[in-house]
């Protein structure tokens, strides 16, 4: 019983992680209906920047907030500047645009700081107030972390005017043109936090699965079934989703599948959600008049 | 400063406007006097609703539109709303997710400074003339009846606190008693808040009531202009438009 507990709360805790990866993969897909591939890269790329920093000796916060700040502006660069000139092309162009971000990051992480595996330091001491019976301090840590940037996020996008904006821009860009909202900038404000978010998640999961180029590479499988799962035009549906799919990996890769399947369950939970269940749990359905 | 020397405030000249291919309107040219309401007639397709989208640069556009001096032309749609020009489209284009209350401050989006403050005053501004949106502020626009939704679309233009107002044929799909009620407002914000409207109507009859001069457009060319008076006693238009 203590080790199946303690088999659940590992989950919720990757669970967060896989979450605020799918959050910021739906950040970018409520607003222009693309799935972003390069979403894991440009946040392994991020922990990257947030580990130079921390080999130089600036303290572990100071390099995190420092980290999550260049990681907003670097990706509202990038939609300014990539994004932007095919924002009217074909889904299948802007698929490879991310694509090539993708395999552009992944190279780069490599050439700047080689491939080998590195240990990144958790900001959470084993032994602290944070340790409890069935969390690791470093779980629990982040854990909170990763509520805190949910919940500022919600706040942000619920209480202030561009927050506000930003979904009226999200829901009916005609409309918000005609309120004078400067949707290009929304599309790019939300890349923004889609790279900022993915910057805390890189740098939550680091200590545990340790860092290279291709960390990410698994955990945006998880992120795209956590987001699937929960609905995909759903910010709190692909929180709840990753909270479930860490669950179930955590689960059945200990009693069912073994860890060497645990990918899986995520590729099975894509395939399956697509075929028997399109707009996930929360999702809105979408109907079409033919 | 707020309008030139002949006292119009919108001047368009030789405007052609198309979609892909298809050119919709042929180069119509009219002017509207500040603080006047100003109509456009015309059956279905003659470009009514291209005009109102050709103004505020949803379509690609060509020629002269000055608005209050200066050349929309080439601006981006959120550029001339920030100059002061809103439009209530067809369809209404609410927020059909957000509530009636975030509509209205969307509205407003664009204003600055010293005037943000006065935002909350101007949605009760808003409330006591739609009571209706009033009761139903914290409600999904979506849920909202076809009347409520062009009262909340009007409002939510007004919250800019416009020069220019565009409408959209604000009467389509409502009941009359509805559509009286909105006319009597329209007038209402039109002398007692100043705004100047370009209302483009299929309904003839109501338009040339609420309106000061009319333009007929017909397959994209202005076929006829002059008083709203003239035009009801032209006797084309009375057979073609006002079925008398």
């Amino acid at each position: 019983m203590e080790a199946f507990l303690h088999q659940i709360f590992s989950g919720l805790a990757n669970g967060c992680i896989y979450g605020s990866v799918a959050l910021a993969l739906v950040m970018i897909y409520q607003a222009t209906h693309h799935l972003n591939f390069a979403q894991g890269e440009m946040a392994t790329f991020s922990t990257f920047i947030a580990w130079a920093l921390i080999q130089r000796g600036m303290p572990y916060w100071v390099a995190f907030a420092l980290t999550f700040g260049i990681s907003f502006a670097a990706g509202l660069l990038i939609q300014r500047v990539i994004l932007r000139p095919v924002e009217k092309a074909p889904v299948l162009t802007n698929v490879n645009v991310f694509i090539g971000l993708l395999l552009i990051f992944n190279a780069l992480s490599g050439w700047i700081f080689d491939h080998t595996v590195k240990a990144f330091p958790s900001p959470f001491p084993q032994e602290s107030f944070l340790k409890t019976a069935y969390f690791s301090a470093h779980e629990m840590g982040s854990f909170l972390v990763m509520l805190a940037v949910l919940f500022s996020l919600y706040a942000f996008f619920r209480f202030t005017p561009v927050g506000l904006a930003m979904r009226a821009a999200a829901q009916n860009p005609e409309s918000a043109r005609l309120v004078g909202i400067r949707v290009s900038w929304m599309l790019a404000l939300g890349w923004g936090f889609a790279a900022a978010i993915g910057s805390v998640a890189g740098m939550m999961v680091a200590p545990s699965v340790f860092l290279d180029p291709n960390m990410m590479a698994g955990i945006l499988l998880y992120g795209f079934a956590s987001a699937l799962l929960g609905g995909v035009d759903n910010p709190w549906g692909a929180v709840i989703g990753g909270m479930i799919v860490g669950v179930l990996e955590n689960l059945l890769g200990a009693y069912v599948i073994g860890t060497e399947l645990k990918l899986t369950v995520a590729l099975v939970l894509i395939v399956g959600t697509l075929t028997l269940m399109p707009s996930g749990l929360f999702g809105k359905r979408v109907v079409t008049r033919v | 400063m707020s309008s030139d020397a002949n006292g119009s405030l919108l001047d368009v000249k030789g405007l052609h406007a198309a979609y892909g291919a298809t050119q919709v309107l042929h180069g119509i040219s009219f002017a509207l006097e500040s603080g006047r309401i100003t109509t456009i007639l015309g059956a279905n397709g003659a470009g009514k609703t291209t005009t109102l989208r050709a103004i505020c640069q949803m379509v690609r556009t060509s020629g002269s539109v000055l608005f209050d001096g200066q050349q929309l032309v080439g601006k981006a749609t959120e550029e001339v709303v920030r100059l002061g020009v809103a439009h209530v489209p067809d369809g209404r284009g609410t927020f059909t997710s957000l509530s009636v209350e975030e509509n209205l401050r969307l509205g407003a989006y664009v204003r600055r400074d010293r005037d943000r403050g006065r935002v909350p005053e101007d949605i009760e501004k808003m409330y006591a003339r739609f009571p209706r949106l009033g009761e139903r502020r914290t409600q999904q626009a979506g849920t909202l009846s076809g009347g409520e939704q062009q009262m909340l679309a009007i409002s939510r233009a007004l919250m800019l606190r416009p020069k220019l107002l565009l409408l959209d044929e604000p009467s389509f799909g409502l009941a009359p008693k509805i559509v009286a009620e909105i006319f009597r407002i329209l007038r209402d914000i039109n002398t007692q808040d100043n705004v100047s409207m370009l209302l483009v109507e299929q309904n003839a009859k109501l338009a040339l009531e609420l309106a000061g001069r009319a333009y007929l457009l017909e397959t994209g060319r202005v076929a006829l202009s002059g008083t709203s008076r003239q035009l009801m006693a032209d006797e084309s238009v009375r057979r073609a438009y006002l079925g008398v």
